[in-house]
Parts: C-alpha cells; structure tokens; sequence
C-alpha cells in the first residue's frame, strides 16, 4: 500500500467523491476533480513513463498542458484507447484505466533502459552517421528503429464518439481565464460587447485562484477570494460565453481561431453515450484578447529529469489546488522569488522544506525573510551539480557558483529530498500571438521574448504580454483594456494591490557543472531526450540556426513542441556562438497549441456525411430494381441492373442488345444543364463553341464541343436554340459547374458587353431519354397530343410539349445512334414520366440501362467521352473532329492554340478505333499501343480508352488514341500485356451505322 | 575524405565527448568571383553545387541561400519518392532520380533513410481505374515497377485501409510501386552541403539575392545582401520564389505560388508501414521513423508566400483520411504547416535554359518536387555545365509553353504528389 | 481564413470564394494576329508577385460575381477590393 500525500482538504476537488482507477493494472483513488497526475501523486507515484530515446524513468514534471514527461496509454485494448494522454490534463473519473507508454515489460524494469548506458553512442544525429553498412541493410536497421520509436500506440478500431462543429462569432474573444483574462471578459462584457471566454482549464481563475497568503491581496483581500468574486460576478453576464475545457489551438488570420472544447472526457464512460465527445469551435472574433499566461520555465543541470523533480509552480499548484504533497522532504532549485512562493504555501499545510537553492547570491525579497524565519536553509548563489536516484529523486549534490556564473566552485554539498523544486523563472506564453503573424521582441532584464507588434486586431495582456507579477498585472490590465476596447473606465481602475515578489533574476541558461559537459545528461528536451551537449555538439558541426539545431537535435519536436524548453535551446545557442538572443531567430511555435483530435477537425464529416451525395429523382426507382451505382462526382448514376444474378457483362450484353433491338430507357438527369438567356446569346456560343450557331434554327439542337484557351477539349454537350434569344444547353456530368463558372467568367470578365445570362437549371430538370427502333411508338403513346413524323420533329430538333399537365420539353437526339427522345421535365414530376414510358414500354421489352451500357452503345458509334477518350492534351483535330471546328469563326475559346508549333503537327496522338484479331478478346481500358515489341525501349503509341464486347457487332470494339493514327487505317498493332501481347489493327471509330440509318429508323 | 561517418567514427568520438566533430559545412564570406552561383540552399539547389563539383569540375561555384539551408520546401514536405509517372520525359526523369536515391547514403556518406517501402495510389471511381491501370501499363513498358492490385490486395498490403464498399468513395483498386518510399528530407540536404562543402563549394547562408546584374542578354552577378558577386552563370533554385528571381532578371515565368500544407499526429507505434496516396479524397499519409503520422494536404488556390494556408484545405484532408482510416480518429493532430510552392500550368517541372544567356531555372515543382532531388540537381548541373540541356530534361524546357508541347500530367492522370 | 469583402455582398468567409488568379490580364482582341510567343505570354506567363498583387476573386457560393482584389501576397493583407471594369485604386 503507497502512501497518501493528500495532506489538506480543497475546496477544488470534492472528498466526497471517491474515484477509482487504474495505473498499470493497479488500483487507486482520488477524487472528483483531480487530475491523473494529482490523484497519482497522492498515492505518491512520481514515476510515469519512459522517455522516447533513452528510456529514462520519467515522473510527473508540470501541472498543465506543457507537460513532456507523464504522458500515457488510456484504456489499452478498447475502442477508446489513445495514445499520448498527459496524465496533468486528463481528469480522473470512475473506471479509468492508464498505464505507461514506450517501455517493456514494464516502466519499473524496462529493457530499453539498455539505450541510457549506450547513449555515449547516440549522440544528436547519431542515424545520420550511421547505419549505412552494408547499404542494403537500412530498411532492417529502420525495422527496429521504427519499433523502437514512437510513444503510445494507434487505436485500431473505429471511434465510437462523435464530433461536432460550432461556429461563433463574437466582438471580443479573451483567451485564458487567469487574473487578467478575467478582468478583460468582465470590462468587455459589461461594455455590451458579446464576449467569449476561453479556457483549457476545468476551473477558471488560472493559477490566483488558489493563491491564499498574505503576501498577494488585491483590495485588502487575499488575491484569490478577490478574484473568486469576480469570476462569481461574471458568471451572471449574459451577453458573455465562458468555455471551460477549451484550449484554443489555432490563431490564423482575420481573427480566425480554432480551438477544442472538451465535453465529455472528464466523464464516465457509461455516462458518454449519445454525446458529443469534442467540438471544434470555428471562432470569428472581432478584437481578440491574448490572456494565456506564462510557464515556468525547468533549469538546466545534469540528471534534471529524474522522477521527483518538478517545476515549483507545479508543486505549488498540486498543494493548494489538489491538496497534494508532491513529497515529504522538499527542496527547491531558482533562479528568482518564484520557488519561495511555493515553499510558504508548503510550509503553511506542514509540508517539509528542506532548502532552497538560489542562484541569486543577493536577494531582496520580504518572501526571503519569510522563509528564514521558518528556519528552511537558503543557500545563496548556490546551483545544483547532479542528483541522485533512479527511479525518483533522493539527493541532490549542490555547488557555489562562481561570481559570473559560469563554473562551480568550493567543496560539494550533499542533502537528501524525495522532491525537487524547479524554477528558472517565467515564459511569456506567445504561442497563440506569434502563429497569427506578430513580431517578437526580446527583453533583455528577465531574458524574456514579449509580444512586438500585433498583426491584427488583438492584444497580448497580462503574463504573456509580459506582465509576470501581480501589481504589473493590475495596475497595467485595465489601462490596455480601455485603449483596446475604446472605453473610459474600468472596475479596475482605482484596485489598490499589494505584492511581496521581487523581479530580480539570475538567469543562467545552463548551470555549470563540475564535470565536463560531455559526461552530464543535462535535458532540454526532456520528452526527445536532447540536451544541452547535443545543442553544442550541432553548433559544433556547423548548425546555426536555431530551426537546424532543432532538427539535428529534436529539440522541441515532443509532443509537448517544446514549450519548456525551447528557451533554454534558444540560450544555449546564443550563449555559444555568442551572439545577442533573437538573433538566431525563434522558433516558429506552429499550430495547434495542444495536439488536436483528427475527429474534432473533422467534426461530422465522416461516413454518410463525408460528401454530400446527388441523386436523380428516379435513384428510388433504380434501387428498387437492383440498380448497382457508379460514382460519377457527387452524383449516384445508374451503372447497370443485374437481373437473376447477373454479373455486369451480361447485364450490360442484354441492356446494349435490347436498345437497339427494341428499346431502351436512360436517365440521364445528371447532364449539367445551363439556361442561357439574352440578345447576345448566339454571340456567346459563337464564342465559347468551336462550331457556329448564328444559323442553328430556333427549335433546333446542335452538339457543341468546347477548348480550354490551351486548344485542348474541355467539355461536350447539345445546346437546343429554345427561343430567338434563349438557349439551353447540356455538359457533361462531371463539367457541369466548372463549364458555368467558365462561361461566367468569360461573360463577366471578357465580354461584359454582351447581353447573355447563364442560370445552372441541373438539378430542375430530370433528363428520360428514351431509345431504339421502338422508342417512336413508346413516345406516341406517352405524348399522344405529339406529331413524331420525321417532317414535324425531325432528328437534332426540340418541342415543347405536354405530358398530362406536366409541361415537357422533348428533344430528338442521340447518344446511341439509335432513333431517340430525351424527355426534359421539371424534377417533381419526373418519376412519373418514367414510369409512365416504363408502363408504356413494356409491350416493347423497355429495357433501363446504365451508364455502362450507354458507354458501350455510344463507342459502337465512336462518340467521345470529355475524360474517358480525351485527358487534357487532345484537339479536336487529335479526335478526328475537324468537321466541328470553323475556320470561318474569326475566334473561340481555344482556336489561336490550335495552330502553335505542336498542335499543328500530324504525329500528335489521334483517337482511331481498334478490333482485336481474335473478336472475342477485349482489350484492357488503359492499355497501351505499340508497333514493335522488340525495340528496347518499347516506344508507346497511345493507349485503349475505351473497350467493350459489341453484342450487336458481336466483337470486340475499342477506341484509342495512337500517335499518327490517323494515317493509320488497316495498320497491325501490338497490344503488349503483362503476360501475352494481343495484335489489333487499326479502324474507323464509327463500328456501327456509319450512314446513321438507325436515327430515323 | 575527412570527418567520414560511421560507426566507428562515432564509437571514437565517443571517447572524446563528441568534442572533436567538424564542421559539415563550413560559413565561407562570399568570393568576389565564381565561375557558377546557385541561387536556393534547398535540396535541388545543394545538389546542383554537388553534381556541378563533382560531374563537372565545377569547383569554384557558391550556393547562396536567403535563409538556412533546406529550411524551404525540402524541409517541409512529406518525403514521398517515387517515379511511377505517366508520361515518357517524366517517367525518364523521376526514374533517373529514383535510381540515384538507391545509392545515395552511401554516395554522400550520410543516411538519408531512403526507405523503400511502396507507394500505393488509390482509385476510388471507374476513370481512376482506367487511369491507374494506363499508368500502370506506361510504367511497365518504361522499365518502372509498377502493380496493378484489386480492393483484396490494397487491403493486404495495407490492412487499415478501410475498403469497405459502403464508403462514400470506395476503393476500387489501387497501383503499387514497391522500389518507391520515403527519405529524412533534411538529410538530404545536409548530405548534399556536407558533400559539396568538402569539394571547395561555398555554402552562404542568409544571403538573399538583391538584383541580377545584366550585360545586354548576359548575366554578370548578382546583387545580395552580402555584397556584389560577379558570375557569368546563374542557376536558380528558389521554389516558390522563383518568380521573385524572374522578375529581377526582367523574365516572367508560367509559375503560380501557391499555399501547400502538411501535418504530422503525435508519435505512435508502427501502425503504417507504407506510403498510401489518394488523389480522388485528396489523403496522403505514410508513418516517419520517429512514429509521427504524415499526412499532406492539398494546395489554396490563391497566390501566397505568407506559409501559411487556409484551415479549410487541412481539415478536408484529415475528412478524407478519416474516411480511408476510420482508426485514426483519436489521434492527435501535433503540429502543422505550410510552404510555398511554385506551380506549372502543366505540372511539370521547368529545367532550362533561358532567353538569357547564363541564367537557368530549375522550378515548378510544385507539390512533388523532394522525390526528384538528386535527378534534378544531376540534370541542371549538366544543363548548367554544358549550357546545354541532358536528354533527360530537354522535354523541360521553358519553350514548350509556346510550342504547346506540353507533359502534362495534371491533366493525364492528376497525380499529385 | 481570410474574410472577403464581396463588393456585391458584403464580408463572408473565404470558403464562399475561389481565387481566379492575376487580373488585368486582358484576353487578345485579335489572337489569330499574335505570335506564338506573344500567345504564349498571354496563356501562360504570370508575374506571381510578392508583395502587392492585383488580382481576380469569384464569389462562387455566393452572387457568383467576378470581381479585384488588391493583396499583399507576402502576409495575406487585403488591401482593397473593386469590382471588374472599374480602375484599380492607386498601389
């Protein structure tokens, strides 16, 4: 049985409300409202993890979201498993189950431990040296660095959360609930300014709120009763929204911020169910108000890593948040009054501390006469060399530090402790200022990077801004809160504060030793295991940037990115070059603050809701006759329907076979269909089309075929003049919105001149179209009021007609080559005109077909298919189309490409049709075309892009494109497989009806 | 050669501390005078200086960077190497650099962790498929490794893709190229600095080029924050600010800058042992040796040399991943950035010549320039040598966007990365 | 994310908008007269500048109205925005 550290109730966690849980497979408990971290270190269990590079036994460092070190597996081998918890942020909850990452068999005895004493060997960049013999050998090398490597490990089953998005946008966002960030949300608040406010903490008021002592009082009060009315006084404001366990992670642009709220992870998990587990809150916020604080920062010695030594503040935070002895014999290690804080609020709840550490040899603070008076040793102008204890801390040797602070001098002290104490001061927190673009500068007294210059409309206040003791904080806040917000007055004006802390400092970046440099394990990066000597030792081989250093060395580059100790980095390498700090560069601190959940960024955009599907007004029609889909964009096409366990081959023979034979019915509504409207409108199609339209009478339908301005196809369709000034016209499925955004920006940008105008009418029409010999009779009787005689409504022209009440326009073309109507019809109706033409058609074997089917009618023809048979580097000429292309028109879209130095040239790849010499082999799409196999290299003539089996020609058929196939008619190819050539010869791509008897059949 | 890696040099060093390392690169103050200046410490342009030294005896050449070396593009992009390209001239170039890659640790004497652990792209719609499958045919008879592979065996070879049917955009299929993998890309840049370093190149950091000094349609020097240079051969590297470079010399280029951003999740044990593309869902991601995810997004499509890129794109991607790997759901995005990259009407690369005799340009790489390192560095030393181009970058040249002879493998097959 | 303020409808987010690239970039009255080269330098070559840049937006889920911008590419800024035809107000 482990000890209990819990030494003093708090009002902050509930004692009533014992919570059980499991650390690696043993039970513990705590209470409703401690952390992991907390309810461990009550149970007096420092030691957490293994460190990713040396297996170093690793304890609980921090009490926040910086922590390197105490990070775990939570619930192991369920669905809810994740990675990289830190066990300072997780709140505990009944059932929770937590156990040690990266070490083997246990963290007690792990065997990686083996890396610690081969460390001399692995050096910052050792793999960059190394592991180059025998050179095929790296990836067996990589095999074991790669298992060796990484932290906790992946879920590998579903989630079972859900995640949600929430936009906001308000007037002032305040980020962080500290002393200042409320006194901000209270002035902004009151101000009538719709106000959120952030915080990653589950309890808002940051680290005042527990501040008890006589040495801090704002109005004659202890500094935290004073803000705890504050926060009381707030919480009543309704124009203000305060997120508790909300981390902002992302400051882009335009005060643009992303942050996570955490709902459910503090929670039972029986008690998860049907709720939301994360939102990503999208915040727009007019003024942003940066209040995030500031984190101590560790100091940097040999073997300052070990279990049992934390930062002061975090001591500080165990004791008077959570009621927790971080250990029984304390000391402490500083550099400035920090630390001394920490020990009277030890000192008050009877926690033993043994010494104090001060690098400082003079001190003029009232908290030192305090802690004297309670007879803890200071030792003056003191530094600690080493300590001692594998698996926690139990001694610490100290040293003098000699007057400039750069050797130890005198006679070794040796004094014991379970517990250390660290503080080298305070660093602002910029994070969030500088990822939104603002400028540091570097203050030079406390060796401190503050904010420089804002980027937009935000201000830093507080302790990121600078401001690290309480009268700073008090007596500045309220002054840039009126210049930011623009008011007269604040509560804060005339608050009265008094404050014990001195800003004296010594900063030293890192303490000297007694042993050289090359023998200590001084960590920067507690989590990457780099240290100072790995910082040296990539200065030494020439890095000087601090992004090279940090890359050479993984400094900062934990999951913590460095938050404790990228300063010390940054010192460390201005100290040795000798340069001024700032002048290496800092950082750039990327987004997110905090790692973010993947299913939080994405929010409900999983599975059915990934993209949004489009569906024809006949998709219920088409799954109730077993109609399998093809995805074409967003759109669900009928692709075939099996019928009495058909494959696709045969559902497409039969389909293809029926159309021509008797009947065939498409829905074909997914056609991107555009209304163009207007006196220029047959200028404009002039423009855009390669063929003319002037004459195209109204009534009348023409295929048109549109270039990019590269002279490549871009885009098919049949546009049908409706009126003298009134066009519709059709694209392909997968054209439809980027022709209409083209034809706009034509329209608007080129020829603003023109008096046309462009209306997507796509999703209100449905497109029937109705095919094959018997297709006249079919329509006969669904349109009986409708003259079908070839003089009336011959082919490539349109009626607009009734069906019933339901107005239709009817158009008479073909995809298939086959005698054909396509029945245009306002959406809501549409499925009732199918199935009317289906009642109707049943006497004549109607057969749906799909997209497959269509393709294969439409390539028995040689029709093209923009994509399939074209991909960007095609002419019209290329396809063999050069009836459609005007030499008359003085300019389309595309003509003056046509004529440059290479799309001129009679080589280019040109579409022909191809037939195997055996009929019944079909030939792979996407296969390519040689003459000669036996050249080496093989020279590639083109490729097949479309094959099919032709049951009406009963042979194979296919189209291709094939470099100077135009010239190429009657020629043997080489198809050359994987296994097997297959020899085909080159022919006219119209297989079927080359004198187009079948359209008015 | 001095300072040689392995490990029994570090076993020696390790009696001394590692006190005795030197430099891999030295911090020269430019020479008045070079016989070639590269203008861009990337990855490309430090392999220029090494193959301009080495094939060429180009000794007296400096490589002057406005930042720290590999700090653009090459060190901030997701490592992806593989040559299965559509077209001939691409095909050519990217296997000549895949070619190099095979040996180049040894080469430099430094681990670029070149792994080869497959690239597998996916198809998630019927024109994928016969995309996929026509490349995959190209490939073969161009002498690349290349498999098609069904839904079955995209499951096998990568068992966490999710490959159920009922997926918005199921996986239809897939092309392997096993020879393709991934590399530390700052590795190769340093490799690169350390080679040419030790053979007289002078690697100047934080010089940023000013103006190109011109003599009618010769160059004569460049104009940097370090001084004049005087050299009568410029070749410039500068990624998404080659226009920048262009329009000192008085050219226009056929380049846009755009945003590009990539994102790493926290560290995990292998979970993926191989790269897995997705151009239809726009999802990339493979597994770095540290245990990171790497994951690449797309681009913006607003000119920008701010490095940053807009939330949307990030987020789309992780939906699109989340949709392949419902897994990663729990995962933890760790940190995320963007680059700048310079993109070709045609998404090719330019590697050529100019109407300006001396000055050469190595850009438009866009979003899959790293996997091309060392082929390109290669071919624009020879281009640069031999004022000249080799035939294996002669279809790259500036002249093909008036010709119209473009590679276009935007639009052929629109592979990305 | 930038916001956008559409000259047609006001600040929205820039997820309603698409980049339309460089503008005043005027399409050849007369292409048939020009060149290869001179073609070439319309279809293709751009300044891609860095720093101040004129350039075309679309509020495509919006009014779908084409319209300028003025940026500064290096930082994103938006310096001002006007609608196409009207003159560009002075850098």
């Amino acid at each position: 049985m482990s000890k209990n550290l819990r030494v003093k109730t708090s009002k902050f966690v509930d004692e009533t409300y014992r919570v059980s849980f499991k650390f690696n497979g043993s039970r513990y408990y705590g209470y409703k409202g401690d952390t992991l971290a907390s309810a461990l270190l009550a149970n007096d269990i420092h030691l957490v993890g293994r460190s990713f590079k040396y297996h170093r036994p690793r304890g609980i460092m921090t009490s926040g979201s910086e922590e390197p070190n105490a990070i775990v597996q939570l619930h192991n081998n369920s669905d809810r498993t994740e990675p990289n918890v830190r066990a300072t942020e997780i709140e505990i909850y009944e059932g929770l189950e937590a156990s040690s990452q990266n070490c083997w068999p246990s963290v007690n005895f792990d065997i990686g431990g083996i890396n610690n004493l081969l460390s001399p060997l692995l050096p910052a960049g050792f793999y960059y040296k190394t592991f180059m013999w025998p050179a095929s050998f790296w990836e067996k090398y990589e095999y074991f660095i790669r298992k060796s490597a990484g932290l906790g490990k992946s879920p590998t089953t579903p989630d079972p959360d859900v995640y949600e998005h929430e936009y906001i946008h308000c007037d002032v966002l305040i980020v962080g609930a500290g002393i200042s960030g409320i006194m901000a949300a209270k002035t902004a608040a009151k101000n009538g300014l719709k106000t959120l406010l952030v915080d990653e903490k589950p309890n808002l008021g940051g680290s005042t709120i527990y501040q008890n002592s006589e040495h801090f009082k704002i109005n004659n009060q202890n500094s935290g009763s004073w803000l705890e009315k504050e926060i009381n006084e707030i919480k009543k404001i309704d124009n203000l929204d305060i997120r508790i366990r909300t981390s902002v992670a992302a400051f882009h642009g335009y005060n643009f911020l992303l942050a996570r709220e955490n709902l459910t992870d503090h929670l039972p998990i029986e008690q998860r169910k049907n709720k939301t587990r994360q939102k990503l809150l999208k915040i727009r916020a007019k003024k942003v108000i940066t209040a995030t604080g500031s984190l101590e920062r560790p100091l940097i010695f040999d073997n300052n890593d070990r279990p049992g030594i934390l930062l002061s503040s975090a001591i500080k935070r165990y004791a008077d948040l959570f009621g927790v002895a971080c250990g029984e014999k304390n000391i402490f290690l500083t550099n400035n009054d920090s630390a001394y804080e920490t020990a009277i609020s030890l000192i008050q709840k009877g926690i033993k501390v043994e010494a104090i550490v001060d690098n400082r040899e003079e001190i003029e603070s009232k908290l030192l006469y305090e802690i004297e008076k309670n007879n803890v040793k200071v030792f003056k102008g003191f530094t600690i060399v080493n300590t001692n204890g594998y698996k926690k801390i139990n001694k610490v040797s100290l040293m003098k530090l000699s007057k400039d602070g750069q050797k130890v001098i005198g006679s070794k002290i040796n004094l014991s402790c379970d517990c250390l104490g660290v503080s080298g001061g305070w660093t602002p927190a910029v994070h969030l200022f500088t990822q939104s673009g603002g400028k540091l500068k570097f203050r030079e007294e406390d060796q401190v990077f503050i904010p420089k210059k804002y980027s937009s409309e935000q201000i830093s206040i507080g302790a990121c801004n600078g401001d690290l003791i309480l009268e700073d904080i008090i007596k500045n806040t309220p002054k840039y809160l009126k210049e930011f917000l623009n008011i007269k007055k604040t509560d804060y004006d005339n608050v009265e504060v008094f404050s014990s802390e001195n800003k004296s400092k010594r900063n030293i970046w890192l303490l000297p030793s007694d042993k050289i440099l090359g023998k200590t394990k001084s960590f920067v990066d507690y989590q990457n295991d780099a240290t100072a000597k790995d910082i040296k030792l990539a200065l030494r081989e020439g890095f000087r940037s601090i992004e090279h250093v940090k890359r050479y060395t993984t400094t900062g580059m934990g999951t913590d990115q460095g938050k404790l100790g990228n300063m010390h980095a940054l010192g460390i390498i201005s100290e040795t070059a000798g340069t001024k700090m700032g002048e290496h560069g800092t950082t750039t601190f990327r987004p997110p603050y905090t790692p973010l959940t993947f299913g939080t960024i994405v929010g409900r955009n999983v599975g059915e809701y990934f993209d949004i599907f489009r569906k024809t007004p006949m998709h219920e029609w088409h799954l109730k006759n077993k109609a399998e889909f093809e995805n074409v964009g967003q759109w669900k096409r009928a692709w075939y329907y099996p019928k009495n366990n058909e494959n696709m081959f045969e559902a497409v023979q039969r389909e293809s076979k029926a159309a021509r034979e008797s009947a065939g019915i498409l829905d074909a509504s997914t056609l991107g269909k555009i209304d163009i409207q207007g006196t220029d409108a047959s200028e404009f199609l002039n423009r855009v089309y390669t063929n003319a339209w002037s004459k195209l009478a109204v009534g009348k339908c023409r295929y048109g075929l549109m270039l990019n301005e590269d002279g490549m196809v871009y885009d098919d369709g049949v546009t049908t003049r409706l009126g003298e000034n009134h066009y519709i016209m059709t694209t392909t499925t997968g054209g439809a919105a980027n022709v209409l955004g083209k034809l706009e920006d034509y329209l608007q940008t080129e020829w603003p001149e023109l008096d046309v105008y462009l209306t997507s009418v796509t999703d209100h029409f449905a497109t029937i179209s109705v095919c094959g010999p018997n297709s006249k009779k079919i329509i006969s009787n669904v349109i009986p009021d409708l003259d079908l005689s070839d003089e009336n409504f011959p082919h490539m022209s349109f009626k607009n007609t009734k069906i019933g009440k339901i107005n239709c326009r009817v158009m008479r073309i073909s995809f298939t080559g086959e005698h054909s109507y396509e029945i245009n019809v306002q959406a809501n109706y549409a499925n009732s005109v199918w199935e009317k033409c289906m009642e109707i058609g049943k006497d004549f074997n109607i057969t749906p077909y799909g997209t497959e089917t269509m393709h294969l009618l439409r390539a028995e023809k040689g029709f093209i298919i923009v994509g399939q048979d074209t991909d960007a580097t095609m002419t019209p000429i290329d396809l063999q189309m050069d009836w459609i292309v005007s030499k008359k028109k003085y300019d389309f879209i595309g003509k003056r490409s046509l004529y440059r130095s290479d799309t001129i040239k009679d080589d280019r790849k040109q579409l022909v049709g191809l037939l195997t010499d055996n009929p019944n082999e079909i030939l792979e799409e996407g296969a390519q075309i040689v003459a000669d196999v036996n050249k080496s290299p093989i020279e590639m003539l083109g490729h097949v892009t479309s094959s099919y089996y032709s049951p009406n020609l009963k042979k194979s058929i296919a189209l291709g494109v094939v470099r100077g196939g135009k010239n190429m008619m009657g020629k043997k190819l080489i198809i050359p497989m994987e296994n097997k050539t297959i020899n085909v010869t080159v022919a006219d791509p119209v297989f079927l009806d080359k004198e187009n008897k079948r359209l008015n059949a | 050669m001095k300072n040689r890696y392995s490990i029994f040099s570090l076993i020696k060093n390790a009696f001394s501390y590692h006190e005795n390392w030197e430099k891999a690169w030295k911090d020269p103050t430019p020479k008045k005078e070079y016989d070639a200046v590269i203008v861009g410490g990337g990855g490309h342009g430090l392999a220029t200086a090494y193959y301009l030294a080495k094939k060429h005896n180009m000794k007296n050449i400096a490589v002057v960077e406005k930042g720290w070396i590999g700090g653009g593009n090459t060190g901030r992009n997701t490592t992806i190497i593989r040559s299965n390209y559509l077209w001939d001239a691409s095909a050519g170039l990217y296997n000549h650099a895949l070619k190099i890659w095979e040996g180049l640790s040894q080469e430099l004497n430094y681990n670029v962790m070149f792994s080869q652990r497959g690239v597998m792209n996916l198809a998630h719609n019927l024109q994928d498929v016969r995309d996929l499958k026509r490349r995959t045919h190209a490939n073969r008879l161009n002498g690349i490794d290349a498999e098609y592979l069904n839904t079955e065996e995209v499951k096998k070879f990568c068992p966490i893709i999710n490959t159920s049917p009922d997926i918005r955009y199921p996986v239809l299929g897939g092309t392997l190229q096993r020879r393709a993998g991934t590399a530390r890309h700052d590795a190769v840049a340093w490799g690169y600095a350390r080679g040419a370093d030790e053979m007289g190149v002078d690697i100047i950091q934080n010089c940023e080029v000013k103006a190109i000094k011109r003599n009618g349609d010769k160059v004569e020097g460049l104009e940097t924050t370090k001084g004049f240079i005087k050299t009568n051969k410029i070749g410039v590297v500068a990624a998404g600010h080659s226009s920048v470079i262009a329009n000192m010399a008085g050219l226009k280029l056929p380049l846009e800058s755009k945003p590009l951003q990539a994102l790493v999740s926290e560290p995990v044990k292998p979970i993926i042992d191989t790269v897995v593309m997705s151009n239809a869902v726009h999802a990339y991601v493979s597994q770095s040796d540290k245990g990171e995810l790497v994951i690449g997004a797309g681009t913006d499509d607003y000119i920008s040399y701010s490095q940053k890129g807009s939330h949307d794109i990030v987020e789309g991607t992780l939906n699109a991943i989340l949709e392949l790997y419902p897994i990663f759901s729990r995962m933890r995005m760790l940190r995320q950035w963007g680059g700048i990259v310079d993109i070709c009407p045609d998404a090719s690369p330019i590697i050529s010549k100019t109407s300006i005799k001396g000055l050469y340009f190595n850009c438009g790489w866009g979003t899959g320039g790293f996997k091309a390192t060392p082929g390109s560095g290669d071919l624009f030393a020879h281009t640069i040598a031999n004022d000249e181009p080799h035939e294996l970058n002669a279809a790259f040249n500036i002249n093909r966007f008036v010709s119209g002879d473009l590679v276009d493998e935007h639009g052929a097959a629109a592979v990305a990365h | 994310m930038f916001i956008i303020n559409c000259p047609f409808c006001g600040e929205r987010e820039q997820s309603e908008f698409k980049a339309g690239g460089e503008a005043h970039i005027e399409r050849p009255k007369q292409p048939t007269e020009l060149s290869d080269d001179e073609w070439a330098e319309y279809l293709f070559m751009r300044k891609n500048i860095k720093g101040i840049q004129f350039e075309r937006w679309n509020h495509i889920h919006g009014c779908r109205k084409w319209f300028n911008m003025v940026r500064d590419t290096s930082n994103d800024e938006i310096k001002a925005i006007y609608k196409m035809g009207e003159k560009p107000p002075v850098k």
